[in-house]
């Protein structure tokens, strides 16, 4: 890695179920001003390059790039559309600005759920349209069949899921801008309807609006413009299988993989020793489980074992999801991977309020594209 | 901080047809395929994959990168999807430009496909999809007809007539028949035939515009040091550049592609260019439409404003013109594949500097070309400047 890279910037606005009186357009301008206003840039003058993510399906627009421009302060500049998941394009800008050839980069990611109305048959359009999307099948039984390979082969059990939403929705009850939040038991999660066996309705996050703006500079600049700039010290991100028939159902072969090219780029051989908090992608709740363990944070099988305990709590000695995940603070479409880097940047600044952490200096930002996918990514980080 | 170099060490492509019989993922693969046994590379030597296709609704695939993926060789890769509406195939060699040169990636697949044939009867009708739900949806527009008012607006601005413009379906059409992929080769072609060919949306008719088609085309992108030890012959990349205007096209003055000119300037800056009229030897300007051949040529400062059908009239954009544009025959000639097309463009160059275009050569051993896309809402230039001298 020729140089280094930073957060300088970032900016938000949400995370509400419903934002009826803003469109999309207006969530990105504000978390775009409240991001310059952050990192001290006018976007007409200082930015050299825009990345913004997004699926046309989720905008009910084709080609959606064509409505970014005006909002994010960028027409006439270079922009370009990453599809895929915030972390993703938070890499694409990392990349640019190790060309060399371009100081500032701004990424944006948006989520207006609440415009859609159908949800999982938009999902469906993402099965295999030969050899999957004739059986019929609703998307959400992916995740289930997902969750039963997972408990069986990781002798995880459904309470240990639980725990997962127990623990992210009292997280969130600290963020103010989290959807979610609430005070929820173990017994509460197993107690709910079950949607897709073994998955009950509280296991499921439950989308939310919002945008969230970054700025990223390269390191004299980072140094010009923030007395606390948030280094990118690796990126990672790996599509396993895209067909049903052919992956790995029990493991998150995509985090391992994307994990191992941040690790390998961060220069760290032990993770567990060298990443002090995780936000990861838990917008099902074995989700959460699986991940940690495919990011080498834990031993495979040992990650729920590990939330029953309280040691992901934010009090404990691995805090996981301190912002609340997707499940308490919404699930964002396109923008959660820049929602769970967002907050390892507030608290590596500390920044993070009622929920900050202490004795913190590296933190990790992992996603996943969703179903029915095994594409992810992850984004290491530190002060 | 020095920049790393990064060169082109390979190029495949499917052929381009009206309705391929082969799913997406199979175009890309096919594709992927022809571009890594070109270098006598296998997958284990590709590192990353990047992929262009847009829009979701033609092959009617929500997440579409996702389901190309495996078709692309990024199975177990670092595997990203860009777009920039039809400015994507040539964004995404720009893509692996910056992957390469970021330093993370030594070798990387560059894949672009579009299966238009998915959308039945026809793709026009995914179109309406691209345009704002809330003022433009409703009136139901075409986007040949928002073309039928650039073009006209072109025309009415520098007094240039349809026979000017005919020139340039003619000869993409012509140059397409050397064109092993093409499917709109035709060596007879006169400009006659375009101006009596069936009216579209005046002033557009049906010989001035690419066809709807299926196809792939996949480029391999490889840092200095890779490069040296997959071939003697790399084919560099000098600049990229990529523009995008605002979303209001309707307050945008249409004759003349502002974009464009920026993406072109981002570029020219990067290699050096100063004098393009004389520093680039080969051009290969999107021409989805035949005056938008023209449009470009005047966007990428090779023709003053309003000039380039002069060019095309004294015979310079020939193939074995003084700037030959379009040798491949372009989208006119080998078809429109939205995004692979673009790509298709940088491919052209690759076995042009390499003199390995066979049929298509052009004359004189250029050293250095320019291949360039549009889209969106007439809104994004994206602009690839490759050439066989190896960047300071």
């Amino acid at each position: 890695m020729s140089g280094r890279v930073a957060i300088v910037g970032v900016g938000w606005t949400g995370f509400r179920p419903v934002s009826p009186e803003v469109s999309y357009k207006e969530l990105m301008y504000e978390a775009a001003a409240r991001a310059y206003a952050d990192a001290g840039i006018d976007p007409r003058r200082d930015v050299d390059s825009f990345v913004t993510v997004s699926e046309d399906f989720h905008e009910g627009t084709s080609i959606f790039d064509e409505y970014v421009p005006d909002q994010l302060g960028a027409a006439q500049r270079p922009v370009h559309t990453i599809t895929g998941d915030g972390l993703h394009a938070l890499a694409a800008a990392v990349m640019q600005i190790l060309t060399g050839r371009f100081r500032i980069v701004v990424v944006e990611g948006h989520s207006k759920a609440s415009n859609v109305l159908t949800l999982p048959e938009i999902t469906a359009y993402a099965l295999d349209p030969v050899l999957n999307r004739p059986l019929g099948v609703h998307p959400v039984a992916v995740a289930g069949l997902e969750a039963s390979r997972y408990l069986h082969e990781s002798r995880t059990t459904r309470e240990q899921c639980a725990a997962v939403v127990a623990k992210n929705r009292r997280h969130a009850l600290c963020h103010p801008s989290a959807a979610y939040g609430a005070d929820v038991s173990v017994d509460d999660v197993l107690a709910a309807e079950v949607v897709a066996a073994p998955l009950g309705r509280l296991e499921i996050s439950d989308c939310a609006d919002g945008a969230i703006v970054m700025v990223l500079a390269d390191e004299p600049t980072a140094r010009r413009l923030s007395a606390h700039p948030v280094w990118v010290r690796g990126v990672g991100w790996a599509t396993d299988s895209p067909t049903l028939e052919s992956r790995a159902w029990a493991r998150a072969v995509y985090a391992a993989r994307a994990a191992a090219m941040a690790y390998r780029m961060a220069g760290i051989a032990d993770p567990r020793e060298a990443i002090h908090f995780a936000e990861v992608d838990d917008t099902y709740a074995f989700k959460e489980l699986q991940h940690l363990e495919a990011l080498g944070l834990c031993a495979w099988g040992e990650a729920g074992r590990l939330t029953a305990d309280g040691a992901t709590a934010a009090a404990g000695r691995l805090p996981v999801n301190v912002s609340g995940g997707s499940l308490g603070g919404g699930h964002l479409l396109e923008a959660n991977g820049l929602a769970r880097a967002l907050e390892v940047v507030l608290q590596l600044r500390g920044a993070a309020g009622a929920r900050q952490l202490r004795g913190i200096t590296t933190g990790l930002a992992q996603s996943w594209r969703g179903l029915p996918t095994a594409t992810g990514a992850v984004a290491v980080m530190a002060s | 901080m020095s920049m790393r170099r990064v060169a082109v060490v390979g190029a495949g492509m499917t052929r381009f047809v009206r309705r391929a019989l082969e799913t997406p993922k199979e175009l890309a693969w096919q594709a992927a395929r022809a571009a890594l046994e070109s270098c006598g590379l296998g997958l284990d030597r590709v590192d990353g994959v990047c992929i262009g296709s847009a829009p979701d609704a033609f092959d009617g695939v929500h997440m579409k990168g996702e389901y190309l993926a495996d078709g692309s060789g990024g199975w177990g890769k670092p595997t990203m999807r860009s777009f920039v509406g039809g400015g994507t195939g040539v964004f995404v060699a720009a893509q692996a430009w910056y992957h390469v040169a970021s330093g993370l990636f030594d070798v990387v697949l560059a894949v672009a496909e579009e299966k238009m044939s998915s959308f039945y009867p026809h793709a026009q009708a995914a179109f309406l999809t691209i345009f704002d739900h809330t003022t433009e949806r409703p009136l139901q527009p075409n986007l040949l007809w928002i073309f039928a008012l650039e073009m006209n607006r072109y025309m009415q601005t520098y007094g240039i007539s349809k026979r000017d413009i005919a020139l340039v379906a003619v000869k993409n059409k012509r140059n397409a028949v050397h064109h092993p992929a093409a499917m709109l080769g035709e060596a007879d072609i006169t400009v006659e035939d375009v101006l009596n060919s069936e009216v579209l949306a005046w002033p557009v008719q049906r010989l001035d515009v690419s066809p709807v088609s299926d196809g792939a085309v996949a480029v391999v992108f490889a840092s200095e040091e890779a490069a040296s030890r997959i071939t003697d012959r790399p084919v560099w990349v000098q600049g990229v550049g990529w523009n995008l205007d605002t979303a209001y096209w309707t307050n945008r003055d249409l004759a003349y592609p502002e974009y464009v000119e920026r993406a072109a300037r981002m570029a020219y800056e990067m290699a050096g260019v100063r004098e393009p009229r004389k520093e680039i030897h080969v051009v290969e300007p999107y021409d989805p439409f035949d005056y938008k051949e023209l449009h470009h040529l005047e966007g990428l400062l090779l023709a003053d404003r309003g000039k380039a059908p002069e060019l095309v009239a004294q015979g310079v954009t020939l193939r074995d013109g003084t700037m030959p544009s379009c040798p491949s025959g372009g989208l006119l000639g080998v078809g429109n594949p939205i995004s692979a097309a673009g790509l298709m463009k940088v491919a052209e160059l690759f076995w042009q500097l390499r003199g390995e275009a066979g049929g298509r050569q052009v004359p004189g051993r250029p050293e250095r070309g320019l291949a360039q896309a549009w889209g969106d809402l007439m809104q994004v230039g994206t602009v690839v400047i490759l050439g066989t001298r190896r960047p300071e």
